[in-house]
């Protein structure tokens, strides 16, 4: 019980923490985020699914193809949703993400239809039991993936010339403007990269799950608390604080029952934070005066 | 010649006014997720309505006369559509609830205003059971509490089934299957391995389903939409464990083995009718008027759901009956116009004096199919491999 518990709760936590990946990516160069991040996760799904099945393309084309548009998705809420309140120092790109993520669901509900649809990928199917705990291949797929795309993200800011561009704008943004980096391009770099991630969750998890236009909701909304609980400052943070959210709420419910589970799990993210306000892996930000 | 027109014109017009149809509403999900569901719905009354029609109508010669509206899933647009339909467009019968909360939320403006309300679909018991003195809510469809005993039955007899586990989905409709299925259990004093409850859009259902497992559960009780239990059958998959899935009608919603998998034959759910296999003389004839009238129907395998065509077909035509057993459409006459019905021989059943002041569901335990899904079409168990 507990074994098919954790292959779970690692599964749905690594998909929390791409999601929660994406609001540090663009939390990191700009200080703002998308809020929608659910809606660009159903976005990689719908498109996924549009491209395999609608139009029969290869799932490994359909899935590329998915992550492009989910991408250029990141651009347009960075050009339309952000950019204009956060240039003048307003707040509103708050409201205006959440804002373009309903007008996201809508689009989705009315050209997709409103009946879930499903996803099959037989090669995901594939079991096999360990240590007396059935686990298929998308299972161990996921958390393999999750953790790549941290690892990868990790790597590029260390080492190449863009990723260090990205970091000198997180350390100073105008300082960084002085020395002649873009720091648009940066923060338009992050917000694809963010969707691009969230996309990538929700491909993985069509398969598991069934498409439909408000799959992402609440997904999105435990992403962000994973965020905040992970410290939003820190990429590795934020991905463990994502697994040990998932492997939590699984083992609540495989030991406590269904009843527990929402009313525990957050409220060991409220007790988590009353004890480290800078979340498990956070830094306080030194306010320079 | 302009006053022979005029008189030409007012005698085409006298014996009209004279026949006026009579009003049939339907308040019912007609876009979004059961716009299915509310076509469904549709068919069956309007092939019932031409057939009636055919023959001359009811209370000597009036023809009958479809109006729908959109309720949308929504309880308030339900209450809005119902209104409008009964005090503007003055139906004689309004027949409506897809879903339980909109039935539910229209029972109250039938009963204060004494307007006969019949429930094709909605499986909520309190709808017909409402408590009111005077009730004016029937139902020919499945009830909740029946569908629950009905569940525990199938399960114990196909399945020698001793310690079931529920699955329910968390929302109203799984609450009210909970306290149906624990009164149905302890009837019978047969003990259950637990009771699991899971969101509409959770994507792991392991971690419940692994607890039933560990508690020695030989059967699930599944209620969810088709969306939810497809996600407890993919939960099972990914488990590898499979026990015998005794379902409400959930499942018959929507493109289940689509979105459940080559596993979605596993569930056994609860239906009111099927159009497969030998059908009577009624059966034959409605599966021919359907094919005549709807052009994408070319066998039992295109009505879908059935249900919604089956329960609405004989809920029509026993309100034909009591409209005629009325004589009039007033209110309060064809409340008691159903309950002097004798005898129909009818799509689901021949029904025996199916209502009473007493008794406002026309179906029972004894009037259900059990049916699964093989290839994304619903078919009685075992008739298909």
């Amino acid at each position: 019980m507990v074994g098919s518990a954790l292959i779970s709760g690692l599964g749905l936590g690594s998909m929390y923490g791409l999601l929660a990946l994406g609001f540090y990516v663009t939390y990191a160069v700009s200080s703002t985020v998308n809020f929608a991040q659910g809606s660009s996760m159903m976005l990689g799904a719908v498109f996924a699914y549009t491209f395999s099945v609608r139009l029969g393309w290869p799932f490994a084309a359909a899935a590329l193809m998915a992550l492009v548009l989910c991408a250029l998705y990141g651009l347009l809420v960075e050009l339309v949703a952000v950019r204009p309140f956060a240039s003048r120092g307003s707040s509103a790109w708050l409201m205006a993400t959440v804002a373009l993520g309903i007008v996201a669901d809508n689009t989705v509900l009315f050209t997709f239809g409103k009946e879930p649809r499903g996803l099959a990928l037989p090669a995901a199917a594939a079991s096999t039991t360990v240590l007396g705990v059935h686990v298929s291949a998308l299972q161990v797929a996921i958390p393999a993936v999750g953790l790549a795309l941290a690892a990868l993200l990790h790597w590029f800011s260390r080492n190449t010339r863009h990723g260090k561009a990205t970091l000198a704008v997180v350390q100073n943004a105008d300082a960084a403007r002085l020395m002649g980096i873009n720091v648009p391009l940066a923060i338009m770099a992050a917000y694809a990269l963010s969707t691009l991630f969230a996309g990538a969750a929700g491909i993985m998890i069509a398969p598991l799950a069934t498409v439909h236009s408000d799959m992402g909701t609440v997904f999105g909304l435990k992403a962000f608390a994973v965020a905040i609980l992970g410290g939003i400052t820190s990429a590795w943070g934020v991905m463990l604080a994502g697994l040990m959210f998932g492997v939590v709420e699984s083992l609540i419910t495989a030991l406590l029952g269904s009843a527990y589970t929402q009313i525990l799990s957050f409220m060991l993210v409220i007790v988590a934070l009353a004890l480290m306000p800078h979340g498990l892996f956070g830094r306080a930000e030194l306010k320079k005066v | 010649m302009k006053r022979l027109l005029i008189i030409l014109a007012l005698a085409a017009a006298l014996p009209a006014f004279a026949q006026e149809p009579i009003k049939i509403g339907l308040v019912t999900a007609l876009s979004g997720q059961s716009a299915r569901a509310g076509e469904a719905l549709t068919r069956g009354l309007q092939v019932a309505i031409d057939e009636i029609n055919a023959k001359g109508g009811v209370l000597k010669g009036r023809k009958l006369e479809l109006v729908r509206r959109d309720d949308e899933s929504v309880p308030a647009k339900g209450v809005i559509a119902a209104r409008e339909l009964w005090f503007k467009e003055k139906v004689a019968v309004l027949f409506g609830g897809l879903d339980s909360p909109v039935a539910l939320a229209i029972v109250p403006l039938a009963n204060e205003n004494k307007l006969p309300f019949m429930d094709p679909w909605a499986a909520g018991t309190p709808i017909t059971k409402n408590g009111a003195k005077d009730n004016y809510v029937f139902r020919v469809s499945a009830v909740d509490e029946i569908v629950d005993k009905a569940m525990l039955q199938y399960a114990q007899k196909t399945f020698n089934a001793k310690n079931c586990g529920m699955i329910l989905v968390n929302n109203p409709w799984g609450e009210s299957n909970e306290k149906g299925l624990r009164a149905a259990l302890s009837e019978k004093g047969v003990k259950h391995a637990g009771i699991e409850k899971f969101e509409g859009n959770d994507i792991d259902v392991v971690p419940q389903l692994s607890r039933l497992k560990a508690a020695g559960a030989d059967c699930l009780f599944l209620v969810g939409n088709v969306g939810p239990s497809s996600q407890v059958v993919k939960s099972l998959d990914r488990m590898g464990w499979m026990p015998p899935i005794v379902s409400h009608w959930g499942p018959a919603g929507g493109r289940f083995t689509e979105l459940a998998g080559p596993s979605a034959k596993n569930v056994h759910f609860v239906q009111t009718y099927s159009f497969f296999g030998k059908q009577s003389a009624v059966g034959d004839k409605v599966l021919k008027a359907l094919m005549a009238k709807y052009p994408d129907i070319k066998g039992p395998g295109d009505i879908t759901p059935a249900v919604g065509v089956a329960n609405a077909y004989d809920a029509m035509m026993l309100t034909a009956l009591a409209i005629q057993n009325a004589g009039s459409t007033d209110g309060p006459k064809v409340r008691d116009g159903y309950y002097k019905i004798d005898r129909y021989d009818g799509l689901i059943k021949t029904y025996s004096k199916p209502f009473s002041p007493q008794q406002h569901d026309a179906l029972n335990e004894h009037d259900y199919v059990w049916a699964q899904f093989i290839d994304n079409q619903i078919v009685p168990v075992g008739m298909k491999q």
